[in-house]
């Protein structure tokens, strides 16, 4: 099976994160980033089937994961984590034009890095995470699945392939379904499906070993007014930051916080 | 005035709180038409015409409600071809955001998702980072396709009469090929439905796995329950009340944290609430810095002594 696994550099949620000054893009240069914590689900989620129809005598691995990224140069970081985790090639699609693109853009670029991959061998699986922990729109993996003409089975929960079939369990806000596609098909994970592993030592030492192509926006026949901030159809017309909220009051419980507590509820109207 | 369509969020015709809301801010742009793609039309239609829906469009064919996302995105691109419409408003659901993403790709149009407010003339405003920027944008390019978070304006009642028609799309196969084939509805809790409530109150690790004085006070209040994520790993609370980054994201009138600590992540799903009280017997706990009130103390005495209280004065 031939895999590949979407992922994202994003900055650190713990450090301030902020905009860049000048066009309202993310600053992802001032803070430190890392592979998105819920991109690592996917890349969990690939190893674990690529693992799983290995076949036993040789152990040689039923299924190949290619890990994917969109981004500036730093993003070779990401990469770099699922490397280390065990996937077993990376692509770094970076270009100068590709600051600044928004989800519809983004999406152009991955579905035509995806169709490039599948040039050399037919793709069966696109995995992603959930989200991006930066801008959580959770909407490029449906978008991917326009572009790429793919079954759609987004925010899996649970994913089990059998016979060329994938079936996800998605929790929505008001049931949970059952979803089941043929392959080839794109799956999103949620932080539900799996624990993601560390990388080991071994992992570590051995990706460097592993080959890792960097590809422009012309090697996938995209020009640079498709991409970027020029090609986004939505425009910022500010941002600001939002006052800190006024600190509150804060009583210290002294054997009747809770009735300080029911008189504020009261207060406000609550009651 | 140019139509404005609205996707109906609802559950067998029982109509969801966020679309009333849609419905108020479609009035606000032009002329409401709600869209309605299932079955139970007829029990939808009275609360429909009451928010202010002028039409209403309903899709009944099992092709779109037996596979997920595609086909209602190929619907509404061909309804969009039709009417023209200034806007398309979707709830700030998963499945919303994700019909709303391929539909922007289908009409080629601008997308903005999980706006808390929409003007009259469709600039919205976002909340980022985790509540740190507020962001206001338009669509500059195509009809405008915004999403927007449940609780983010109140609804006004505009009764009216609503007129209906049946809309046949046009299913592609393509479209089908992710089929639902189980679907196994949430348990109902008896409260108000977490992303849709006015008030709710979360328990986190604090509660060492003892909801019960967070369910009793909730249930004073008429709240739902919420829970943190680290509530959720522990197995005390179901991952479908979890706010947060990866569960929920609400924005209530009132929302109450009890023995959260008030992780980024978690105040990623809950900042934007109107009111905040937080009871955590950490005064250094950074939820503090968030709340509008809060209590310094352990919460299995100041809660139970705030729930008597309050049933106290209800009589
Ligand atoms: C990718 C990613 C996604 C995440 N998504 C989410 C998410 O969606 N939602 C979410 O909530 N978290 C999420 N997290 C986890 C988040 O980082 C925190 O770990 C989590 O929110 C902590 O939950 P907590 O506040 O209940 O626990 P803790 O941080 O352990 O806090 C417990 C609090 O309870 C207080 N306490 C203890 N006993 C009492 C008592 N008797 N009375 C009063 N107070 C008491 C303590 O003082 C403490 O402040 C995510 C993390 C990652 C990495």
């Amino acid at each position: 099976m031939n895999i590949v696994v979407c992922v994202k550099f994003v900055p650190d949620a713990q450090s301030e994160r902020g905009f860049e000054p000048g066009d309202h893009t993310t600053d992802r240069f001032g803070v430190p980033g890392r592979l998105s914590e819920l991109d690592e689900y996917a890349v969990e989620a690939a190893l674990t089937l690529a693992t799983a129809g290995a076949d036993a005598p040789t152990g040689e691995p039923a299924g190949r994961v290619t890990v994917m990224t969109v981004g500036p140069p730093a993003a070779a970081e990401a990469i770099k984590k699922a490397l280390q985790m065990g996937a077993d090639a990376g692509v770094h699609v970076t270009d100068e034009a590709i600051a600044g693109s928004d989800a519809a853009a983004t999406s152009l670029v991955l579905a035509a890095a995806i169709r490039r991959i599948g040039e050399a061998a037919p793709v069966d699986l696109v995995l992603t995470g959930m989200a991006s922990t930066d801008a959580v729109m959770s909407v490029v993996p449906a978008m991917l699945a326009e572009r790429l003409d793919l079954p759609q089975l987004t925010l899996a929960s649970q994913l089990s392939i059998e016979g060329g079939t994938a079936s996800i369990r998605r929790d929505g806000d008001l049931a949970s379904q059952t979803v089941t596609a043929a392959l080839p098909a794109l799956v999103s994970v949620t932080d539900q499906i799996n624990e993601p592993r560390y990388p080991s030592f071994k992992g570590i030492m051995g990706a460097k070993k592993k080959p890792v192509q960097t590809w422009g926006i012309a090697d996938l026949g995209l020009r640079a007014d498709q991409v970027g901030l020029a090609a986004s159809a939505t425009v910022v017309e500010s941002i600001t930051p939002r006052p800190p909220r006024q600190a509150g009051q804060v009583v210290k419980d002294d054997g009747d916080g809770g009735r300080q507590l029911a008189d504020f509820l009261r207060s406000r109207k609550f009651v | 005035m140019s139509e404005v369509l609205v996707l109906v969020d609802h559950v067998d015709g029982a109509v969801r709180k966020a679309t009333t809301e849609l419905l108020t801010i479609a009035a606000r742009v032009g002329e409401p038409s709600a869209v309605y793609i299932g079955t139970g039309f007829q029990d939808a239609a009275a609360t429909l015409a009451r928010f202010g829906a002028v039409k209403a469009y309903r899709i009944e064919s099992p092709d779109l409600t037996a596979h997920l996302v595609a086909p209602s995105a190929e619907a509404l691109a061909q309804l969009v071809e039709r009417t023209q419409p200034a806007a398309v408003l979707l709830a700030s659901t998963a499945d919303g955001k994700e019909i709303a993403a391929r539909l922007a790709l289908k009409i080629d149009s601008g997308l903005i998702t999980d706006a808390v407010d929409v003007d009259a003339d469709l600039v919205t405003t976002q909340s980022v980072f985790a509540g740190a920027y507020s962001v206001r944008a338009r669509v500059s390019r195509g009809t405008p396709i915004i999403t927007v978070k449940a609780n983010s304006v109140t609804a006004q009642e505009r009764p009216g009469e609503c007129v209906d028609e049946q809309f046949t799309a046009v299913i592609s196969p393509g479209a089908m090929s992710a089929r639902i084939t189980g679907t196994r509805p949430r348990q109902k809790s008896g409260r108000p439905d977490l992303s849709e409530a006015a008030i709710v109150v979360a328990g986190g690790r604090g509660t060492n796995g003892d909801f019960g004085p967070v369910e009793a006070f909730a249930d004073t209040l008429g709240a739902a329950v919420g829970a943190s994520r680290a509530a959720v790993d522990a197995g005390w609370y179901p991952h479908a009340n979890q706010v947060g980054q990866t569960g929920k994201s609400v924005s209530p009138q009132l929302y109450v944290a009890v023995g959260i600590s008030g992780a980024i992540q978690h105040r990623a799903g809950m900042q934007t609430s109107k009111t905040i009280v937080a009871v955590n017997k950490d005064a250094d706990a950074p939820i503090f810095e968030l709340a509008d009130f809060g209590v310094v103390g352990d919460l299995f005495t100041v809660l139970p002594q705030a729930t008597t209280l309050i049933e106290q004065a209800r009589g």
